[in-house]
């Protein structure tokens, strides 16, 4: 089976400025990153703030251009930004942001938003077209007489619903979610990801789930890449990747996850600061903070290679076979 | 709980109109002195309107009726200028968004000698000495160099760190924390938690931490309190509300969560949304959303009252205590962990 959408080699470099007269500075928000989707796939993408998970997700779209690297969509490759062949294509691929009110205009109604794919790229008839607003509607659970609604009287999880109704309107075969679940109350979180789980599973659409909340990626992906300034450091089924983390990172990351009922003893709180992309550290750039950092971590970045039957990671003490004492 | 001791603060039938629409129904609330008491539940329960009430910090359409005592000192009906010496000296509140609550124009170090100034009368080379104590007590490295810079040189958990340090200038016997780690990337938000349950051992001071992370609440509160639509639903210490929940919703919030280890299962949701405070449902105002609800759910408001271990209840179908449900039992062994 190939991948449904394929990346190889990503670069994104933008170009920063910290005063009117200062020289642009490059920050590399993506850095030679690979990452594959197979249709029907969920691939989970966790990191801290500037670790470049955004970013990498409207490079998947074709939205953020690669500055070097390709994108391959059902085996051929991206078209330009706002082609035609770019446009059409968009139908088959959705954003799903994490703020729904933003997302959504305003002053039209939820059911003229989420028809407005189908009158874009012109699917089936006027009356096809409400049936099937209908029938989204009933899918993410908006009741009929929420139509005319305006977002704002609906409330967040309702919102969020109108949103994936949109995104999935045109029939995608690869959605991506930008952080969908994270200003939801945990209630209300629950309630969509489930719904997006059937949906997924029903649809059989392929999705890439972006998220700082371990959690909730473990509960909806199947694979899961924790990436770290740009690149991925690890990846692996998301079944064993939180209980068995290889990556100093990824064990860092899982062990800061608040468990309700454990005390903060015991867990390994990881120093510093979240990096800044703008100053990427020489070598390993998690070595500042790793706390088994070596001599080799400063100098030489470390590859990403297999370290196990579906596991890969980036760090030099796993690749020597110095397996990270657990 | 104990009534040995004269509490810190005490709340007494605290209640808030907005424009006529009631939000809060009668908070009783005591805490003691060096206590930790987290208070959790969705947005719009009114978490964080029980404390800006407490501290007159709502808007003047407001309407706030009870009592708000500090240490034998009537709040509700003090002056300004009383309750501008309490503000900040003897009760602090940090926010959930700390680069909003800071001065983008004034140097981080001069904000935090004004709030020294104000609450502690120190100028010169002694507020400027204290104030770079407090930035190594929270965790700045390099004070010296850092104590000239602005806010946006600083990062979000940074930024939080300064907050934190500018509510700890007056010495104060409470810090109000309000959702202080939901803005801030996960390993920040570990080392938040571990900087506020440091600083109270530390000083001594009592901590209000509200969040609606159960999990960030058991890192450093004793106690918690479970708000639902304007009411305490649920009270007791952590271990007891953490292994045994007895309320449906407090059930509900732990269920919700979703869980890092173990097998994929579905999420187990909360039905419907919290009500909107003008259309309060009738009786219980869970019970549009409780599975256990009975007809007597739907016409009869249920009063928190005091159970035999000491904790508090609001709920007449309370969730069996000695339940056989795997959901308990799961909750249950990771309290053992």
């Amino acid at each position: 089976m190939i991948p449904l959408i394929e990346a190889r080699g990503l670069v994104r470099i933008y170009e920063i400025r910290k005063g009117p007269f200062s020289r642009p500075q490059p920050v590399r928000a993506v850095d030679d990153l690979s990452l594959s989707v197979m249709p029907g796939e969920t691939v989970g993408i966790v990191g801290e703030s500037g670790s470049g998970k955004s970013t990498l997700g409207r490079m998947l779209l074709g939205i953020d251009r690669a500055q070097a690297g390709e994108v391959i969509f059902d085996g051929r490759q991206m078209p330009p930004l706002h082609s035609q062949q770019w446009r059409a294509l968009r139908a088959k691929m959705q954003l799903v942001y994490q703020d729904p009110l933003a997302a959504l205009d305003r002053r039209l109604t939820i059911s003229a938003q989420i028809g407005e794919p189908l009158d874009i790229h012109g699917i089936g008839s006027k009356e096809e077209r409400k049936e099937r607003v209908r029938e989204l509607m009933g899918a993410v659970g908006l009741r009929p007489d929420q139509a005319g609604r305006y977002p704002h009287e609906l409330s967040g999880g309702q919102r969020q619903r109108a949103v994936i109704a949109r995104a999935l309107a045109a029939r995608p075969s690869l959605l991506i979610c930008d952080e969908p679940v994270s200003a939801l109350d945990v209630s209300i979180q629950a309630q969509v990801v489930n719904m997006l789980r059937d949906l997924q599973e029903q649809n059989g659409i392929a999705m890439v789930f972006i998220s700082h909340d371990l959690k909730v990626v473990r509960n909806i992906a199947d694979r899961v890449a924790v990436m770290y300034l740009g690149k991925i450091v690890e990846e692996g089924s998301s079944d064993t990747i939180f209980q068995f983390p290889r990556h100093p990172y990824t064990k860092a990351l899982v062990s800061s996850v608040p468990v309700p009922g454990k005390r903060l003893q015991g867990r390994v709180i990881l120093q510093g600061e979240p990096p800044n992309p703008a100053a990427r550290p020489s070598g390993c750039a998690f070595h500042p903070r790793c706390p088994l950092a070596t001599d080799i971590c400063r100098t030489r970045t470390p590859e990403l290679r297999r370290i196990e039957t579906g596991r890969t990671a980036a760090c030099h003490l796993l690749a020597n076979d110095l397996a990270v004492a657990a | 709980m104990s009534t040995q001791t004269p509490n810190l603060v005490e709340l007494r039938d605290l209640k808030v109109a907005f424009d006529g629409v009631q939000v809060l129904h009668g908070i009783n609330l005591d805490v003691a002195h060096g206590d930790a008491l987290g208070l959790v539940g969705e947005s719009g329960c009114g978490k964080s309107v029980t404390w800006l009430a407490a501290l007159g910090l709502l808007p003047g359409k407001a309407s706030v009726t009870g009592s708000v005592r500090l240490g034998g000192m009537e709040l509700s009906t003090a002056p300004r200028p009383v309750l501008e010496k309490v503000r900040g000296k003897r009760i602090a509140m940090i926010f959930q968004d700390p680069s909003s609550s800071l001065n983008p124009v004034l140097r981080i170090g001069r904000q935090i000698t004004e709030a020294l100034a104000i609450h502690r009368g120190l100028t010169g080379e002694a507020a400027r000495a204290e104030a770079l104590r407090l930035m190594d007590m929270v965790g700045i490295p390099d004070p010296r160099r850092r104590f000239d810079q602005y806010s946006h040189e600083f990062s979000g958990g940074q930024c939080q760190r300064l907050m934190i340090a500018i509510a700890l200038a007056g010495e104060p016997d409470l810090l109000i924390a309000d959702e202080p780690t939901t803005a801030l990337d996960a390993t920040i938000q570990a080392q938040i938690l571990d900087l506020l349950a440091e600083l109270k051992r530390e000083t001594g001071m009592a901590l209000v931490f509200i969040s609606h992370d159960l999990g960030a609440v058991s890192q450093v509160c004793e106690s918690v309190c479970v708000m639902y639509a304007g009411r305490i639903v649920e009270q007791g210490t952590v271990d007891q509300l953490f292994s045994e929940p007895r309320h449906p919703y407090t059930r509900g919030l732990f269920d919700a969560i979703p869980r890092l280890h173990g097998t994929r299962e579905r999420l187990i949701p909360i039905p419907g949304t919290v009500p909107n405070p003008r259309e309060l449902p009738r009786g219980c105002a869970f019970s549009p959303r409780c599975p256990k609800a009975s007809n007597f759910c739907h016409t009869n408001s249920p009063r928190l009252l005091l159970q035999p271990d000491g904790s508090s209840l609001a709920c007449v179908h309370p969730v069996e205590v000695a339940g056989t449900g795997a959901g308990k039992a799961r909750i249950f062994e990771e309290v053992m962990q």
